[in-house]
């Protein structure tokens, strides 16, 4: 790095998939992993991860408590391509089958700071009636190729899905050199910039 | 004709001929004749006999001087015999004049007897005549001079002609002009004389001083008649009247001429000198100046040059005339009487616009070489063959659909139906009636009638008010004529249209005037007549006196004979009427009255409403009811057939009860071509039960200017040939029906009405309207407008903009006038008048200015902003580009240098690494489809399907239930454990060092054995048997015959395999004999280019895996024998004896290769032989001696196990018939069901991404005619050689080219213009050649070794049939079990598919013969029958012959490249050349490219050794297409040649290229090593 500034920024997340809501299932657990743009590199800490398998909470909630923790450390160029959590949540069926009960992504959030979000999750739907008996009765229901497909746009429109239930994820995000390269992503107040002011133009 | 007309015309018959006898120097008088003539014939003939008698007059007039000097030789003396007969004449004129003529014949009888004894006694002088001659002539003379242009004809025979008659005529012309004037008819006198002259010839003495008397007087009667009267028509007519009689006058005498013959003289030849001759030529000929002409000259005196084109009218181009030639034409025309005429009123000689073409259709011939420009000499420029290479380049951005063609079907009105009611026959014929009124009104006809009217009227009196009434001349009299007898057609044709009372007043006027001018003419006209009939009345006074006195008693024995004398006595003229005014008015206003709407009559527009009220059904008859019923039942829709093609069909609706239909849909048609035909089919639908075709519209193609928005509504007709009888009141359709009772005047009228419609082309987003181009047009369709077509000069896009078009307008100076151009300019005015303002820009972003935070330039500027878009753009040398660094500076620029270079030399084709310029083209071409087809896969990998994204279980069927359940029984631990198949990787997760690719080489066989040196004349087997043999499959002629030369034991070869891949080398233990067993498996690491492991990059690896055969050879190098026992001091050498060649993407695809493949092996491989020992022949069956050459059996498979990518799903456009491609789906399903591993092939994609249906790309095609000609005798050996012409095509799999994506076929032309394909093409290419040959042949699709999926060719000789490796040019037998086909899927033939359904596919095991519908499922059958595909095939090959020299060059180029190269591979050792070897070896290749590597070995042995015999060495000849030059090195390389690191080695290395038609080049390499024998 030369003293005429930084040619990345940092980017570090950590923070945890708190609790989910799924009236319906019980004992669920949940994967996470990150997908991000070229420009991005992690530089620390764990892309993806498994949770443990939780149950339902007695009480009035019945949340679904994982507390499970992220902690990964972006370096990049470019906000292009902004990392986005990815998560899926499996839980048996009635006959004990592994069964996938939703997805869902977010991006981490922009500004530094501590976020709370909560996801919608949704899983794809069986293309017919008989389909979806035989995979509920085989204990295959359709699944996405891919998880990180969710975390994309692009095809999302052969498919059919149905929304399932919640995900509430803690993020605390530190940036470091955004602003010397040009990124104000931070809230208004300006009282923790250090270095040179912002640039005028881009950066050359 | 009666007989009074008949009369008239033979007597003007008859004075056409006098003025012939009147003859030269008398045209003048002639004219002027004519014009008396039809002076006199007025008042006496009149009515029809003056037209009869004028026109021949005329046409005398027009061509006097042609038959003076052609006719009269002959017909003078032939006419005049008759006439000389008094009675003939006679006889002939008994008319009219007759009887007043005997009358005075009789008086002048009397006359003459009373005075015919003083006249007998009267002495007059002979030659009188003669002295009166010569002033007479001189005055004829100056005649002459005054009239010499037009005297333009007289020739020489005019001269000479009967020169003794010559005296004759002087007296005859010395007498005629003295001769009294008559009117009309000869005077009494001349009767008299004439018929007194035969009997007595005295008299004429006598006659002749009276006349020369009277002449004078005449002549002075005449000036002064010319001074009274206007003097146009008094000259004429004075002329006229001298002449008229002069002519008679000369009848007369000419009787006498015949008599006189009798007196001819007989005189020497005449000559005319030189001088004279000039003379009179130069009195004769008119030599027009080439001065111009002023134009007042040409024009009436005091009349202005009037332009009519500044007037407004239109004027064409006048043809190109050059000024001399104008000029001339101008002066000789001036010289003419007449002259005046041929002038318009502009002054120029009148011309018709120019009718021939602007440019000429022949070259302009360069007569001056010196002339020639530079760039107009011309160039030679090689034909080049043109190839459609632009459309498939399919990335390039076409949009489909570029041309939008947009229909709108707005309804459809019946004109006749059969369920019309009589009513509703009568209403449609008044609503056709109406509409004829509309169109009619539409067109304005009355006001465009109106307005040339007064526009006519407006040029008769511009034409009027230059030219005085006096003065004005022909020309002006003429036009002015003209406009006004339009003017009256114009007044009669109109005269059904509005009237107003000032035209009846204008028209009144007009006839007025009209009136008056004829009037006045006709006053002139009394007036002269009324003159000469004066001065007729005085000569007859006159002459009467005289007569009295010449014949005072002259006696006629036949009064009878006097009277046929047609000189007829002019009756008094009658003065003309004045014009009535009050008559004329009357006239016209009648007329008005009868045919014009009377003034202040209100306009009457009918129009017709269809408000009446319909009955309801309550009210009608029962068969009325039945009849609306019926019109509800029926629906009519319409069908839009596009090129023969339903392309789509509007709603079905109801026909309504007044029989429209309204559709109001408009269908946007993308097409790629121009429009063939266009056709609307209508469609009737009755009930639920038949559609009926009622009829079929066509529509026309629309001009390029009609866009969508402009298109008027057009209304076509249609009618239907249907008969339809109804049971109700419906009229039906051709079927006859009347109006009346009786069922009398009966009608048949047809299904008929109007669709009406508007095609137009569409409008794109940029306003440009999608039209396909003018090159795509047939000629026929190519619009009328040629030389000033606005379109071709502006473009269509420009009509849109109609600034662009008036500026065009400008320019090209159209012609405001011209007809031509009359909407274009109404148009333009329109643009141009209108203030509206219109903006020359459109925004779309109104706002995107202020939003731009850094200016286009500098954001341009930006590396990083450019790298960020490459690779979004997912540019191959971007698409994985990680971290674009954040700022500029620290991109650095050789990131783009790569990129940059490929795009600049995307178009220049470098010679640098393709020697040969033809591949280097091809090579770029082939790179350019391959990126075109990779950018449609990049986009087509965008499109995902829902089993890209969801895994779904398939919903399971019984058996699967079954078998799930069956697996639940299934043992644990079975005994005899089935093969699972290996877990299978996709390949995104993987990196170098992962994959391997692992090659078990289990054993060989026969292979080629060291020969002892000593044995140098030894017969060798052949290293390959000729076609019967092979055929013939028979061992007994391979028995083995040199055992004797190896003692049992010895060691024949120790070989032992090398594989070398991605430079990569491993190598097995070393075996010994020639049948090793190594048995071992050998692991080679496999690194992906660029350290991508995708499915895409995968497929393109181009890598080979080399499995190469060496001999090892010890050689002990101790030099002192009492050193061996205390060391081994041996060289390894090794010795290439051949090789196997697998490309990794064919292990790629195929996932493992397990199998036998043949060893290729060097025809000739010095210091072998092929040896078959005893031990080995004793330890294998006959079967495997069938088969020639060494084979290895392998072992191939990569670990882990890849998935290979899958084929883009794509369903490509199509130009086959939509019922063959779900044919072709039918079948593959049916096919695949039965057989699913089974190859069957229907359709194909062509490499311009179409599908294709398979045969159309068998065809006979002719090979190479030298190639025919090689072997002209043995069909065999043609058949041989064409199938190694088309294995001499470079071979390139599909797979690499197009990154497995799809497989696409080329044409047999394609394929030899690119000079690389993959095994179809070659086997299309065999296939089609030995079509032509006259072979049944057939494209047989199955899989073989090592290629996998393949294609070869089958072909059926006499008994037996043959497969054809098409990439190697082998062929082998049905039973040969070294055949590296291994299945049969289907056969291609030209006209149908048969696809294999027998149970076995191994073509050992099946039969061939395609008849059979049990083994063979066939496409087209009975059900199916062919349809007659065409071919996409070319008609012919054409085979350019192949540059011998660049051959040569190339050859050397390659020979000094390789030596380069073998010397860089030795970087630790000298390399030397062995030259003398060289050269021996390079004498020796073309033997070998003549025998094509067969039956050469012995001798070329031979002869090396006999020429290198202390030299030790090792050395072999390589084959191979070439293509380019990196396969080469990479041969010679595998070889090892160059590792034999024995210090006093020397190398030699030949090359020798053979050119083949069409570029296909046979390269030869021959490298040898040679150690010197110590």
């Amino acid at each position: 790095m030369t003293a005429a500034g930084p040619s990345v920024f940092l980017l570090m997340v950590n923070g945890q998939v708190e609790s989910a809501q799924f009236p319906e299932y019980d004992d669920l657990y949940c994967k996470y992993c990150f997908v991000y743009g070229q420009d991005w590199a992690p530089t620390a800490g764990l892309e993806e991860g498994i949770s443990q398998i939780t149950s339902k909470s007695q009480d009035v909630r019945r949340a679904l408590v994982w507390n499970f923790p992220i902690d990964v450390t972006f370096k990049s160029t470019n906000p292009y391509g902004w990392p986005q959590i990815v998560l899926s949540v499996y839980g048996p069926d009635v006959f004990g089958n592994d069964v996938v009960r939703g997805y869902g992504a977010v991006h981490v959030p922009f500004s530094p700071g501590r976020h709370k979000r909560t996801i919608p999750m949704f899983v794809p739907e069986s293309t017919s009636k008989l389909q979806k008996f035989t995979s509920w009765f085989m204990g295959r229901r359709p699944e996405y190729t891919d998880p990180k497909v969710v975390a994309q746009g692009e095809g999302r429109e052969v498919t059919r899905v149905r929304s399932q239930g919640f995900v509430t994820l803690l993020f605390n995000v530190v940036t470091k050199d955004m602003r010397k390269l040009g990124y104000d992503t931070g809230p208004p107040d300006t009282q923790g910039t250090s270095g040179p002011s912002p640039p005028q133009s881009i950066p050359r | 004709m009666n007989p009074k007309e008949e009369k008239v015309k033979i007597i003007t018959e008859e004075f056409i001929e006098n003025d012939e006898d009147t003859g030269v120097g008398r045209q003048k008088k002639t004219s002027k004749t004519a014009r008396q003539k039809r002076k006199k014939q007025l008042p006496t003939a009149g009515g029809p006999e003056e037209m009869v008698s004028e026109n021949p007059h005329l046409g005398d007039q027009q061509e006097p001087m042609q038959e003076d000097s052609d006719t009269r030789p002959l017909s003078i003396t032939s006419r005049r015999g008759p006439r000389s007969l008094p009675p003939i004449p006679s006889a002939s004129r008994t008319g009219f004049a007759e009887f007043s003529m005997r009358e005075r014949m009789r008086e002048k009888l009397q006359a003459a007897r009373f005075k015919a004894e003083s006249t007998l006694l009267r002495e007059i002088p002979a030659l009188q005549p003669r002295r009166l001659q010569s002033p007479n002539k001189r005055e004829l003379e100056t005649e002459f001079g005054t009239e010499a242009g037009e005297e333009v004809q007289r020739t020489q025979q005019d001269d000479f002609q009967s020169y003794s008659r010559v005296k004759f005529r002087d007296s005859v012309q010395k007498i005629k002009p003295k001769l009294p004037v008559p009117p009309g008819f000869p005077s009494a006198e001349e009767a008299y004389n004439f018929f007194t002259f035969n009997f007595d010839p005295e008299p004429e003495e006598s006659q002749e001083k009276p006349k020369a008397k009277t002449r004078a007087g005449t002549n002075q009667e005449e000036e002064e008649g010319g001074e009274e009267e206007p003097p146009a028509q008094g000259e004429r007519r004075t002329d006229e009247e001298e002449l008229l009689s002069a002519k008679n006058e000369e009848d007369f005498l000419l009787g006498l001429d015949h008599t006189a013959e009798d007196f001819i003289a007989i005189r020497p030849a005449e000559y005319e000198s030189v001088h004279i001759r000039l003379q009179m030529e130069r009195e004769l000929l008119f030599v027009p100046s080439r001065v111009t002409v002023p134009t007042y000259k040409k024009l009436p005196e005091n009349v202005q040059p009037r332009f009519l084109e500044d007037e407004g009218l239109y004027i064409g181009a006048r043809p190109e005339v050059p000024r001399a030639c104008q000029n001339t034409m101008e002066n000789r025309l001036l010289t003419q009487e007449p002259g005046r005429k041929w002038f318009g009123d502009d002054g120029r000689i009148l011309a018709l616009p120019n009718p021939t073409k602007a440019f000429p259709s022949r070259p302009p011939m360069l007569t001056q070489a010196q002339d020639i420009k530079a760039e107009l000499e011309t160039l030679y420029r090689k034909a080049v063959k043109y190839v459609h290479r632009s459309q498939h380049m399919i990335g390039s951005g076409d949009p489909p659909g570029n041309f939008q063609l947009d229909i709108d079907i707005s309804g459809l009105i019946f004109t006749h139906h059969p369920c019309f009611s009589r009513e509703h026959v009568l209403a449609a014929k008044l609503a056709q009636l109406y509409d004829q009124y509309l169109a009619r009104q539409q067109r304005n006809k009355a006001k465009f009638l109106t307005d040339k009217l007064q526009a006519l009227r407006n040029a008769v009196q511009t034409g009027l008010n230059p030219a005085k009434p006096h003065k004005s001349l022909d020309t002006t009299q003429k036009a002015i004529n003209e406009y006004k007898s339009e003017i009256r057609e114009k007044v009669d044709q109109e005269a059904d249209e509005a009237a107003y009372e000032a035209e009846i007043q204008a028209e009144i006027s007009e006839l007025l005037e009209e009136h008056r001018e004829e009037y006045e003419q006709r006053m002139e006209a009394y007036r002269a007549a009324y003159q000469q009939w004066k001065a007729w009345k005085k000569a007859q006074r006159a002459k009467k006196k005289k007569k009295k006195q010449e014949h005072p008693v002259e006696e006629h024995p036949d009064e009878g004979l006097e009277e046929p004398y047609p000189g007829e006595e002019p009756v008094k003229p009658v003065p003309p009427e004045p014009t009535d005014q009050a008559l004329v008015e009357q006239q016209v206003r009648e007329r008005a009255a009868r045919s014009r709407r009377r003034p202040g009559e209100p306009t009457l527009v009918p129009e017709l409403s269809l408000a009446g009220s319909i009955t309801p059904n309550e009210q009608c008859p029962r068969v009325e009811v039945l009849r609306r019923e019926d019109v509800k039942r029926r629906s009519i829709y319409i069908k839009v057939i596009f090129n023969d093609k339903e392309v789509s069909r509007t709603d079905s609706r109801p026909l309504g009860a007044d029989f429209r239909v309204h559709f109001g849909q408009i269908f946007n048609l993308q097409i790629f071509n121009w429009p063939e035909s266009l056709t609307l089919q209508v469609y009737e639908t009755v009930g639920h039960t038949g559609t009926t075709l009622l009829a079929e519209v066509f529509l026309p193609i629309p001009e390029t200017t009609v866009v969508t928005g402009r298109a008027p509504i057009e209304e076509v007709e249609f009618s239907s040939n249907q008969h339809v009888t109804l049971d109700h009141e419906g009229v039906g359709s051709g079927v006859p029906f009347s109006f009346e009772a009786d069922g009398s005047n009966q009608l048949i009228l047809m299904t008929s009405g109007k669709v009406s419609n508007s095609v137009a082309w569409a409008i794109g987003e940029n306003g440009i309207p999608l039209i396909p181009p003018l090159s795509q047009q047939n000629i026929g369709f190519r619009s009328a407008l040629k030389r000033a077509d606005a379109i071709s000069s502006i473009g269509t896009s420009g009509l849109t903009d109609l600034k662009k078009l008036a500026k065009w307008a400008a320019e090209s100076k159209l012609d405001p006038n011209d007809p031509n151009n009359a909407p274009l300019m109404q148009l333009i005015s329109v643009a141009t008048s209108g203030e509206s303002y219109v903006p020359d820009f459109f925004r779309l972003e109104q706002l995107q200015q202020e939003f731009n935070f850094v200016s286009d330039e500098e954001l341009n500027r930006s590396k990083r902003f450019r790298l960020l878009c490459l690779r979004s753009q997912e540019v191959p040398e971007f698409r994985n580009y990680k971290q674009i660094p954040a700022y500029d500076r620290e991109i650095l620029e050789k990131v783009f240098q790569d990129y940059e270079k490929r795009l600049r030399d995307r178009n220049i084709i470098e010679t640098k690494d393709h020697i040969d310029t033809h591949r280097a083209i091809v090579a770029k071409y082939l790179q350019q489809v391959r990126e075109s087809v990779i950018n449609r896969f990049l986009i087509a990998k965008h499109h995902f399907l829902l089993s890209d994204l969801v895994v779904e279980e398939e919903v399971p069927n019984i058996s699967i239930l079954g078998l799930s359940l069956f697996k639940l029984a299934e043992q644990k631990r079975p005994l005899r454990p089935r093969r699972k198949g290996r877990k299978k990787v996709t390949a995104q997760n993987l990196s170098d060092g992962d994959i391997k690719v692992l090659v078990n080489i289990i054993r060989a066989y026969d292979i080629p054995v060291r020969k002892p040196a000593a044995s140098k004349f030894q017969q060798p087997s052949r290293s390959s048997r000729t076609f019967s043999e092979k055929r013939a499959a028979s061992p007994t002629t391979h028995s083995p015959t040199h055992s004797v030369d190896y003692p049992l034991g010895q060691v024949l070869v120790r070989p032992f395999v090398e594989v070398s891949f991605q430079r990569t080398i491993c190598h097995t233990t070393t075996a010994e004999g020639p049948n090793p067993s190594w048995n071992e498996e050998l692991e080679l690491p496999f690194r992906a280019p660029n350290g991508d492991y995708s499915t895409t990059s995968l497929q393109s690896v181009r890598d080979d895996v080399f499995i190469n055969i060496f001999d090892e050879v010890l050689y002990d190098v101790l030099e002192d024998d009492r050193e061996r026992g205390r060391g081994i001091h041996t060289r390894i050498e090794r010795h290439w004896l051949g090789s196997v060649k697998i490309p990794f993407s064919t292990i790629y695809f195929q996932a493992k290769i397990d199998g036998t493949f043949k060893i290729d092996i060097p025809p000739v491989l010095l210091g072998y032989s092929k040896e078959r020992s005893l031990i080995i022949e004793r330890g294998f069956d006959s079967v495997r001696s069938l088969s020639e050459g060494s084979y290895i059996t392998l072992f191939i498979t990569i670990e882990p196990q890849l998935v290979p990518g899958e084929s883009v799903r794509e369903k490509f456009d199509s130009q086959e018939d939509e019922k063959l491609l779900q044919a072709t789906e039918k079948f593959q399903t049916e096919c695949a069901f039965k057989f699913p591993h089974r190859q069957c092939l229907t359709t194909v994609t062509d490499i311009s991404g179409k599908t294709v249906f398979v045969t159309r790309y068998l065809k006979p095609l002719n090979p190479p005619q030298e190639l025919l000609d090689a072997c002209p005798n043995s069909p065999q050996a043609t058949a041989e050689l064409v199938a190694r012409y088309v294995s001499l095509i470079p071979f390139l799999p599909d797979t690499v080219s197009f990154a497995g994506i799809c497989d696409l076929w080329s044409t047999s032309d394609q394929f030899l213009d690119l000079l690389a394909g993959d095994e179809e093409e070659h086997a299309v290419l065999l296939c089609n050649y030995f079509l032509s040959l006259g072979k049944k042949a057939w494209l047989m699709m199955g899989s073989a070794i090592p290629e996998g999926p393949t294609a070869y060719v089958l072909t059926r000789e006499q008994s037996h049939y043959l497969i054809w490796n098409p990439c190697t040019g082998h062929f082998y037998g049905q039973f040969d079990t070294f055949c590296p086909l291994k299945s049969v899927g289907c056969l291609i033939g030209p006209d149908n598919i048969w696809f294999n359904i027998q149970r076995y596919d191994s073509p050992l095991r099946i039969n061939f013969d395609v008849t059979k519908p049990k083994l063979w499922k066939s496409f087209f059958s009975r059900s199916l029958p062919y349809p007659g595909l065409s071919s996409v095939q070319p008609e012919e090959l054409i085979y350019q012959r192949t540059d011998k020299a660049a051959a040569a060059e190339l050859q050397d180029r390659i020979e000094k490249i390789l030596k380069e190269k073998i010397m860089d591979w030795r970087p630790r050792h000298l390399t030397r050349w062995n030259r003398y070897c060289t050269s021996a070896l390079r004498h020796f290749l073309p033997v070998l490219e003549r025998s094509r590597g067969e039956d050469v070995e012995d001798d070329h042995r031979a002869e090396l050794l006999k020429q290198l015999g202390d030299y030790r060495f090792s050395g072999f000849p390589l084959h191979m297409p070439y293509s380019e030059l990196k396969p080469l090195i990479e041969a010679v390389y595998s070889t090892g040649v160059h590792n034999i690191d024995v210090p006093n080695v020397e190398f030699a290395l030949a090359v020798y290229i053979h050119p083949y038609p069409k570029n296909v080049l046979s390269v030869w390499i021959y490298v040898a090593s040679l150690i010197r024998n110590r």
